[in-house]
């Protein structure tokens, strides 16, 4: 093995960097899915007819169930097998990242509408509100107060996972490590330090933020 | 029959109605009607099915239905038209959601823990239903509103959250909320119940005003008996799903003839 180098930790800096930023794009997609996809899924079990509720909660409980790095390969390579093999790396894995990640949040929204006090409903009812102000003015404004903050812990840690997207090819920064390892035979330990502490640095202050968020949710008025 | 018969159409009719909890029966083949513009106070110990039947009134509960409505009945009437049940084909079968949906626009309902939306400011729980059930135009409900607030003696609220507000503005603002819909049954369930004791009388005065200024039929359950003596057209006593005596509040509580009723005002007195 090579001895610790500053300079070959400087070198290497731009292709971790680089990583990092695909991690964030991942992050993005991906949380976007599992922001937009949780919610659809516990809005769904719940309004859906009765083989929808049944379907999702299996397909989810499955997901859930599962490793996240099993159901990666599994899709990539499914997809450039059978599907497309043109579909990118970045494309296949955020997009199987946000749905693993779906299956965890769609579990804290629903906690979330599940907490709602019956007698909401029924006021609603009593009122004949239409079904989509009873969802979009009364039942998905609590949820949220109730379930954003354990979705922001979520979404922070599917942002820590990314590196598992290594496995098909994602050019994150583990991948970017053992690149430029590959081509020097030299940084990896120090590739891998930085992206431990850019991991550090971008996750700390939004676990911060979350937390802060949650208790501003607690003190106000609603 | 327990039934007094009037000249006008029943607003609402109980017609042998049946509803049961599982093996539970709470209501047996109970039947009575309400005049329109009646006030009708429901009395009874805990569990005599009181709440049920207004919960099945705003269609929060569906009664146990009979075999043949038409033979049997187990049909809740309002305004002449089937609640409960909906005519299909010349037969009465259960109602379906839309059925129920059209239905209930008739009925408001005041519940014991107010419910009022907490992440809505006061104004806006009592417009929200306006716009978004009856179409009414932002302005109207919100001139609706204001006035309904400031019958009920909550101008000052209009922009604050439930929560902070006490429990007996809250149920001001509910009724506000209730009256907003311009409901022809207004149902009242022991809506001072979970209120502290020296807010009880505002929430009293808000319900003799509107009793007074209105012809809103009212089915009022509660344990208030001055509130329900001076509000009332009739008392009807209920024990176990079964009306045990009805009639003009001064004779219900002055002068009761069954043992139970005479038990249950001693009990209630006593507290
Ligand atoms: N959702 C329910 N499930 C099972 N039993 C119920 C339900 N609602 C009411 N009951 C039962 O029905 C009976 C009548 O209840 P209720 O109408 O609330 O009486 P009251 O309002 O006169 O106290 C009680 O025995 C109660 O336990
Ligand atoms: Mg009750």
């Amino acid at each position: 093995m090579n001895e610790w180098n500053n300079e070959t930790l400087v070198e290497v800096f731009p292709a971790i960097w680089q990583g990092f930023l695909v991690v964030l794009q991942v992050t993005l997609v991906a949380g976007l899915i599992a922001v937009v996809l949780g919610l659809s899924v516990a809005i769904g079990e719940r309004i859906g007819p009765p083989w929808v509720k049944r379907v999702l909660s299996l397909v989810f409980q499955f997901i859930r169930n599962t490793p996240l790095l099993v159901q990666v390969l599994f899709v990539w390579t499914a997809t450039s097998l059978y599907i497309n093999p043109e579909w990118s790396a970045f494309a296949v894995g955020s997009a199987v990242l946000g749905v693993h990640y779906a299956s965890y949040t769609s579990e804290s929204y629903r906690a979330g509408i599940e907490a709602i006090p019956l007698g909401q409903w029924e006021a609603a009812t009593a009122l004949s509100l239409p079904t989509h102000r009873v969802w979009g003015a009364i039942v998905l404004p609590q949820m949220m107060r109730r379930s954003t903050a354990a979705v922001a812990n979520w979404v922070i840690a599917m942002f820590k996972e990314v590196p598992t997207l290594f496995v098909i090819g994602v050019l994150e920064m583990i991948a970017q490590a053992q690149k430029y390892q590959g081509q020097h035979y030299d940084g990896a330990v120090e590739g891998y330090t930085i992206a431990g502490i850019l991991f550090l640095a971008a996750s700390y202050p939004v676990a911060v933020a979350a937390r802060r968020l949650e208790n501003r949710l607690a003190k106000s008025h609603f | 029959m327990q039934n007094p018969t009037s000249d006008s159409r029943p607003l609402i009719r109980f017609d042998r109605v049946n509803k049961s909890f599982g093996d539970l029966t709470v209501l047996d083949r109970l039947s009575f009607d309400v005049a329109p513009g009646e006030r009708v106070t429901l009395i009874g110990p805990s569990g005599s099915g009181k709440t049920t039947i207004l919960r099945l009134l705003m269609t929060l509960e569906h009664v146990t239905p009979a075999k043949d409505p038409a033979a049997e009945g187990g049909v809740i009437w309002v305004e002449g038209e089937p609640l409960s049940h909906m005519e299909k084909g010349g037969k009465l079968v259960v109602a379906n959601e839309r059925h129920l949906r059209q239905v209930r626009k008739k009925i408001g309902m005041v519940f014991q823990s107010f419910n009022l939306f907490p992440n809505m400011r006061v104004l806006r729980n009592v417009t929200e239903a306006q716009v978004h059930t009856l179409g009414r135009s932002k302005d109207e409900a919100e001139a609706k509103a204001r006035e309904l607030l400031d019958l009920v003696g909550l101008s000052a609220k209009v922009d604050n959250y439930p929560s902070q507000l006490s429990g007996g503005q809250q149920q001001r603002v509910a009724i506000a909320r209730a009256l907003a819909m311009d409901p022809d049954i207004l149902l009242l369930d022991e809506v001072t119940s979970a209120l502290d004791p020296e807010l009880v009388a505002d929430v009293l005065g808000v319900l003799r005003d509107v009793a007074d200024t209105t012809s809103i039929t009212m089915l009022i359950v509660t344990h208030e008996m001055g509130f329900a003596r001076d509000v009332s057209n009739r008392v009807m006593m209920f024990d176990r799903g079964q009306i045990v005596e009805e009639g003009a509040p001064d004779e219900i509580f002055s002068d009761p003839r069954e043992a139970r009723t005479q038990d249950f005002l001693r009990a209630v007195l006593a507290e």
